[in-house]
Formats: structure tokens, C-alpha cells, sequence
């Protein structure tokens, strides 16, 4: 299963293609040869895994790719991180593409792993040897280990299958198996036990915190040897598209889970700042242009009547007012907590912002979200508890939420208010209430809807979408970096 | 084309290391291909982790002149590339007045009356010079523009004079704090460097380096606090900068080790928003601040 031929020495890149039976997905431009030494093969190698990333929406030039093959020159194959740093510093243009392409390096430059590393079978005893050795090394920190043992889980407990098309490798398995989160208890006994650590320390409360970390990076690794071994198993180039998430800001909103949508949220105040330089250059163009006559005339008396210097006028600065309404039922939730985050963290552009959110009935939310953006993890819980969004039943019901809204807070609404009204327009086969929808747009400057799906579902199903697009501009909204290029561009100055 | 700075990523990480900057592996890395390839070097990161040392850094280990160009909104051609002087060419067309048009008009578009601006002064240099772009995300996008030529080709063209190329290439390390996402035809340019937290370990080495009165131990513990802070999500986490500010404030309040009081007393040292000091507090079972 681990390579035979592989090299002990740890770092060594190896070639996984030497074992790699069939290998049906990438026999165009995997170096299908043990020659990965030779200049031919690591330029294959180089160029499979730019197309790899490319296929991941990275703008890689061809000017790129031979500065990083000169680049890998410099550097030399002895040490795999240098390896590793020198292509990121070549092809990559951002850090938030950063974790793609540590997965895709990953493939395209696995690890070599010892061949003598032990060998497991799926029984009780082995298992927990291994857990003992994993206990060992969580407490040691010592990531070679760490990777070492990845190898051997997954090698003995992560197999599946038996036929030569239906087998594969497994980290989730594995993982269910080992249950590595199991061994916090043993790792801060032992890290308790150790010498010099006889006194209590005030750094012993995050002891607990800093091994979870240690196990989260080995689950990671557990993850990344799995990737490997089916890469073995299918080729490269189709793994590397197939499993490999892509950056967050490209995950589709109503298909993030919830680890993607933690990391989402984690860009939220990065974006903003983003959107708010983007804002003041916006306002700052807008407000030039036009010539104030009288102080030019004024001015050119000290150039002898000669207008040198134009006057431009100077308007007030008047900040727009934004209202946000959001559905934010299960389906759509996500979406909607991370604009109302976006917007929260933009609040300081703008002379007003109030959010409702409804599901059928409609609320003010504006003071939660105010409050919550110290922990913006717990807002949906938050929204969805203390406000009353929900009439008779829990679906959401367009028609009879846009007319509440209308009616309730209708002084909410202004000429110098801007709504956006974000949701998936499924109204679960209820009345859309066009009428309510009207009387929002003729009283609002503007209204913007964001729609989370796709514009080929719109007006499948129980989705209304087309006859609320015909009322005002309805445009698709799919992520996050969507959502940060439409803020950007929409949202008045 | 070379500047011929270092011989390998060794030989970066050793030299950096006498200054005083300990570079991770991706730092010293990166650092010694944008010397072999003769590229500029893009330095993004948090506020705080080194990336304007980095530059300062290299200057020192290489006896390089350093030329600074810090921008700021507003930056334009006249501040970062050059200017005429006019003063000078009024004061030359008055003096020669019994010139024919045509020897004055070659005369005041020449050498005499050029300024040079920070890239026209590394570009023209014949020692070994760092160009410093500090902050290049303050800049307007016009300016990045600007950049672009210098950049790739590391040459000036001044139209009244022709094309100015650079003898000798400087090293030159754009710095940006993420602001403004800066231009693609930029970054293509440029080698990306991101310079993120350090490791437990090397952040560990620097504030030893940094703060040399610090116990072993109390640095260890300094480190990991820090590094619990950073996990948690804070509006603003504390970067390496402040933990050498926490570890310089410990040495001086004669701390040997952490207690709940002292992190208490001295949370505002490495967190700048009370919200988040409350929060910190909490997550660390600190009793109430």
C-alpha cells in the first residue's frame, strides 16, 4: 500500500505514480515514471499542478509557471517545505488561496513515507496500540511523528472495499475508528506528569485548548494522507479538483457547512475594511466635479484675474440610510447571517442601518446584531430565539412577510433609504403579495434583492422569483466573494 | 538578473539572523528567491509581524543603501518618480537671455533640472540599494500603474529624456496591510510573501532575542498565552510586536511568573479594544476586570 520504493529520509519527495495501478484520471500529465528527478518529469509535474490549481479558479500566467520552475531550480528537491514556499511565492497572488494550494501541493508532492513504518490490521489490540503511540506523540508535539502515525491509520483502519474500482481510502473512517478527540484526557495527564511542570502554572488553563489544536492538525493530517492514497489509487489531476474544497470566499452559500461558514465569518471584518476603502474612493469621486463659480472668481483676484485654480464645490456629506431584510429560515440562514455580519461591520458608513429578519412574521433585529458581533458564531441561535418570526407554522412565507413589513415599518423607508431584501423567494406555494413588494420599492430610493440561488432555479418549484424580479432589479448571490464585489458596487455613497 | 545578495536560503536565514530578525523557513525562502530571480517582493500580513523590518533587515546584512518610498492617498508621478525643477529652469531660461530657443529647450529638460523621487533614485543608484514601498495599499490604484514599469523591468521613462534602466537591480519589497486588494497586473509581478504569526517555537526564540532579561520559562508561558489570545476570535489579535511589548512590560513590573494578577493588570498591553479584553477575560477565567 505505502510506496515500496520510497525513500526513508523524511521529506524526500517521492513519486507516487510509481505504484499508482491503471491510473485512469491522470495519464496526461502525471509523470507516469520513477524518473521524477529528471527535468522532463518535474516539469510535468510542475505544469499538472497548475492546471490542478487553475481548475480551483487561480489566475496563473505561463510567465508564472517558468518563474516557478525557476524558482523550484533555486531552491532544489532536498527540502520539501523550501519546496513548497517557493511555489506558493510563485503562484499564488493571496493568503486566502493559501489552503487550497497546500492541499494540492500535497498531492502533486506527497510526503515519502518509511517503508518500515509498522503495519496495522483492523483488530482491538492494534487500535489501541496505535492510540498509545498517538498519545504519545500528541504529547510530544512532534510532527513528524504525527505524520508517520497519519500514514499508518489510515493504511490500517482507513481501507474500504474490495474490488479494484469500488475500494478506496477513507480519513472519516479512519478517524471514527481512532477517535483521536478521545485522548485529550491521557495527553494532559501526561503533559501534567512531565517533569518541570510540578506547580500549578497559570498557563495550565489553556492546556486544553492547545491540545485540541494538536489533535485538529492531526485529524488534517489524517485528512491529507487519505487524499493521497486515492490520488494513488484514481490519479492526481482528478482528485486534486474533486477533493479539494475551494477558498471560502467561493463556497456556494447554501451549500456551506458549518466549518466553512466559521472561516466565512472570519472574513467578514477583513471584507469590510476592504469594502470601506472601496466606499470613502467612491464618495470621494462622487463628490467632485462641479465648479463652485463664485469662490473660483474670488480666488483668481490673486492670480491677477486669471482662474488658475478651479473652486469645486464641496456638498455636505450625507451618509444613506440602509435597511436590510433578510429571510432567515433554515434554508437560507447562512447566507443571511453573514450579510447581516458584512453590513453590521460597515455600520460606520452609513448615517442609519436597521435589519429585520423575518421567516413569516417580521422583526427588528437591528440591537441583537449590534450586540452580537462579539460572538457572531451564536447570532442565528440568537435571532431565532428572542425574536418573533414565526406565525402559525415555521416556513417561510414571502407574501404575507413583505406586507407585514410594509405595514409595520413602513417609517423605516425613506427617499433616502436603500433596502436590500435577501432570500431564495420560495414561498412554500403561498400568496407572493406583489402589492407589498410595490409599495416598499415607491417609497424606498432603491431596492436591491440578493438571491442565494442560481438564476436557472429561479421560478422552479415554489419559487417566485421572476415576478419579484419584475418589481425591482433581482440579482444572484452565491458567495461570499459575490456578495463582497455586489456590496461594493450596489451600496450608495 | 541577480542582485546577488545571498548564496542560498541558508545563507538569508544565518545573516538576517545577526541583525536580529529571525526569519521563518518561508521568509528566508522567499527572501533568497526574490534575490536569485531579481523580482520584487510583495509582503502582506497582519500589522506588527516585521514586514517593513524584514526590508530594514536586508539593508543592514547586505550594506545596501535603503530608499524608502512610504505612500499614502495622494502619492503621485511628482512624489514617487521624479519631478522637474522649475524654480531652477525659470531662474536658467532668465540668465541665458541671449539664447537661441532651440540650445535653451535642450538645456532645461536635462539631468540638472531633474529631481529624482524614491524610484528614480534606487533605479539610477550604482551601489547596491533596497527599495522600500511602504503601505503600497494606501496608495491610489493611478500609482500602482506607475509601479507596474519599475516592476517588471525595473526601468523609468521620462519622456523629455528617453528610458532610464536600472544598472544594477535594486531588492526591492513592496509591503501592504490588505486595505485594498491591490491589482492583479501588481501581484503578477511581484513574488508573494504572506508573513503570518510565528510558530510557537520561533516566536518564542524572538522574544528571547528581543527581551534579554526574560526568563526561559516566563517567555514559554508569554508565548503560549499569546498564542491562546490569537485563537480566540478577537477584533484585533495581538501580534508579535505586542507580545515583545507584554514580555518588555513583564521584565519591567519584575514579574518571574504569570499570575492571575498580572495578566489581569497588563491584558491592556496586548489587547487594544475593551470588548475584547472583557472577552479574553472570560475565555481565561479571569475574575472580573
Amino acid at each position: 500500500m505505502s510506496p515500496a520504493d520510497a525513500s526513508t529520509a523524511r521529506g524526500d519527495l517521492t513519486d507516487p505514480s510509481t505504484t499508482a495501478p491503471g491510473d485512469p484520471g491522470g495519464a496526461a500529465t502525471s509523470p507516469g515514471g520513477p524518473a521524477a528527478a529528471s527535468p522532463g518529469a518535474a516539469a510535468a509535474r510542475l505544469t499538472g499542478l497548475v492546471a490542478a490549481l487553475r481548475a480551483h479558479g487561480f489566475g496563473i500566467g505561463t510567465g508564472e509557471t517558468v518563474d516557478a520552475g525557476h524558482a523550484v531550480e533555486a531552491v532544489g528537491f532536498t527540502d520539501r517545505e523550501r519546496v513548497r514556499e517557493a511555489l506558493a511565492a510563485t503562484l499564488l497572488h493571496g493568503e486566502g488561496q493559501r489552503p487550497v494550494f497546500d492541499r494540492v501541493f500535497d498531492l502533486y508532492f506527497p510526503l515519502g513515507h518509511s517503508a518500515a513504518a509498522e503495519t496495522y490490521t483492523n483488530t482491538p489490540a492494534d487500535l489501541a496500540a496505535l492510540r498509545d503511540r498517538l498519545a504519545d506523540a500528541l504529547t510530544a508535539g512532534d510532527g513528524a511523528a504525527l505524520d508517520r502515525l497519519a500514514a499508518e491509520a489510515v493504511g490500517g483502519f482507513g481501507g474500504y472495499g474490495s474490488g479494484p474500482r469500488s475500494d478506496g481510502w477513507s480519513s472519516y473512517q479512519t478517524l471514527s475508528r481512532l477517535r483521536p478527540e478521545t485522548l485529550l484526557a491521557r495527553v494532559r495527564e501526561r503533559l501534567r506528569a512531565a517533569p518541570g511542570a510540578e506547580e500549578p502554572e497559570f498557563t495550565d488553563r489553556l492546556l486544553d485548548d492547545e491540545i485540541r489544536r494538536r489533535i485538529e492538525e492531526f485529524r488534517e493530517r489524517v485528512a491529507t494522507e487519505a487524499r493521497r492514497r486515492v490520488a494513488e489509487r484514481q490519479g492526481r489531476d482528478a482528485v486534486a479538483r474533486r477533493a479539494v474544497a475551494g477558498t471560502a470566499d467561493t463556497v456556494d452559500f447554501l451549500l456551506a457547512g458549518r466549518a466553512q461558514l466559521d472561516e466565512l465569518r472570519r472574513t467578514v471584518r477583513p471584507l469590510a475594511r476592504k469594502l470601506a476603502t472601496r466606499l470613502a474612493a467612491r464618495r470621494r469621486r462622487a463628490s467632485r466635479g462641479e465648479i463652485d463659480l463664485r469662490r473660483t472668481l474670488r480666488r483668481s483676484l490673486s492670480t491677477g484675474g486669471v482662474p488658475v485654480r478651479p473652486v469645486l464645490r464641496r456638498r455636505p456629506p450625507r451618509r444613506p440610510e440602509l435597511v436590510l431584510l433578510c429571510d432567515v429560515s433554515g434554508s437560507v440562514a447562512g447566507f443571511a447571517q453573514f450579510t447581516m455580519l458584512l453590513v453590521q461591520a460597515l455600520h460606520d458608513q452609513f448615517s442609519r442601518v436597521r435589519v429585520f429578519a423575518f421567516v413569516n412574521r417580521v422583526d427588528e433585529v437591528t440591537g441583537l446584531i449590534a450586540r452580537g458581533s462579539a460572538d457572531p458564531a451564536g447570532l442565528g441561535d440568537r435571532i431565532l430565539a428572542e425574536a418573533e418570526l414565526t406565525g402559525w407554522h415555521g416556513q417561510s412565507d414571502y407574501g404575507t412577510a413583505l406586507g407585514e413589513f410594509a405595514d409595520r415599518y413602513a417609517e423605516a423607508l425613506g427617499p433616502r433609504t436603500v433596502v436590500f431584501v435577501l432570500g431564495d423567494a420560495r414561498t412554500n406555494g403561498s400568496d407572493p403579495n406583489l402589492a407589498a413588494l410595490r409599495r416598499i420599492a415607491d417609497r424606498a430610493r432603491r431596492v436591491h434583492w440578493l438571491n442565494p440561488e442560481q438564476p436557472s432555479l429561479w421560478g422552479t418549484g415554489d419559487s417566485v422569483a421572476p415576478a419579484y424580479a419584475d418589481l425591482v432589479e433581482m440579482r444572484p448571490c452565491r458567495n461570499a466573494r459575490q456578495l463582497g464585489s455586489l456590496i461594493g458596487r450596489l451600496l450608495p455613497v | 538578473m541577480t542582485t546577488g545578495f545571498f548564496s542560498s536560503v541558508d545563507d538569508v536565514a544565518e545573516r538576517l539572523a545577526t541583525t536580529g530578525y529571525l526569519a521563518s523557513p518561508a521568509v528566508a525562502t522567499t527572501v533568497f528567491l526574490a534575490d536569485r530571480l531579481g523580482k520584487p517582493l510583495l509582503v502582506e500580513g497582519p500589522a506588527g509581524v516585521g514586514k517593513t523590518e524584514l526590508a530594514k533587515a536586508v539593508t543592514e546584512v547586505t550594506g545596501a543603501r535603503l530608499v524608502r518610498l512610504q505612500c499614502y492617498e495622494g502619492v503621485d508621478e511628482s512624489r514617487a518618480l521624479y519631478e522637474w525643477n522649475h524654480a531652477k529652469q525659470l531662474l536658467r531660461i532668465t540668465a541665458g537671455r541671449g539664447e537661441s530657443w532651440d540650445e535653451t529647450r535642450t538645456d532645461i529638460f536635462g539631468e540638472e533640472f531633474l529631481l529624482p523621487r524614491p524610484l528614480l533614485t534606487a533605479i539610477r543608484s550604482e551601489q547596491p540599494t533596497v527599495l522600500l514601498i511602504d503601505e503600497t495599499d494606501k496608495a491610489d490604484v493611478e500609482v500602482e500603474g506607475l509601479l507596474l514599469e519599475v516592476l517588471s523591468d525595473f526601468q523609468i521613462t521620462v519622456p523629455e529624456l528617453g528610458t532610464i534602466t536600472a544598472t544594477r537591480r535594486p531588492f526591492t519589497v513592496l509591503t501592504s496591510n490588505a486595505s485594498r486588494e491591490l491589482s492583479e497586473a501588481l501581484r503578477r509581478r511581484c513574488l508573494f510573501l504572506h508573513i503570518g504569526f510565528p510558530e510557537e517555537e520561533l516566536e518564542r526564540r524572538i522574544v528571547t532575542l528581543k527581551v534579554p532579561g526574560l526568563d526561559a520559562a516566563l517567555a514559554g508561558s508569554v508565548v503560549r498565552l499569546v498564542g491562546a489570545l490569537r485563537a480566540m476570535d478577537l477584533r484585533k489579535v495581538p501580534s508579535v510586536s505586542e507580545t515583545i511589548d507584554w514580555a518588555r512590560t513583564l521584565l519591567a513590573l519584575g514579574a518571574d511568573r504569570l499570575d492571575e494578577r498580572v495578566v489581569r493588570e497588563t491584558l491592556g498591553v496586548l489587547l487594544k479594544h475593551q470588548e475584547d479584553i472583557v472577552k479574553a477575560a472570560a475565555k481565561l477565567d479571569l475574575d472580573a476586570v
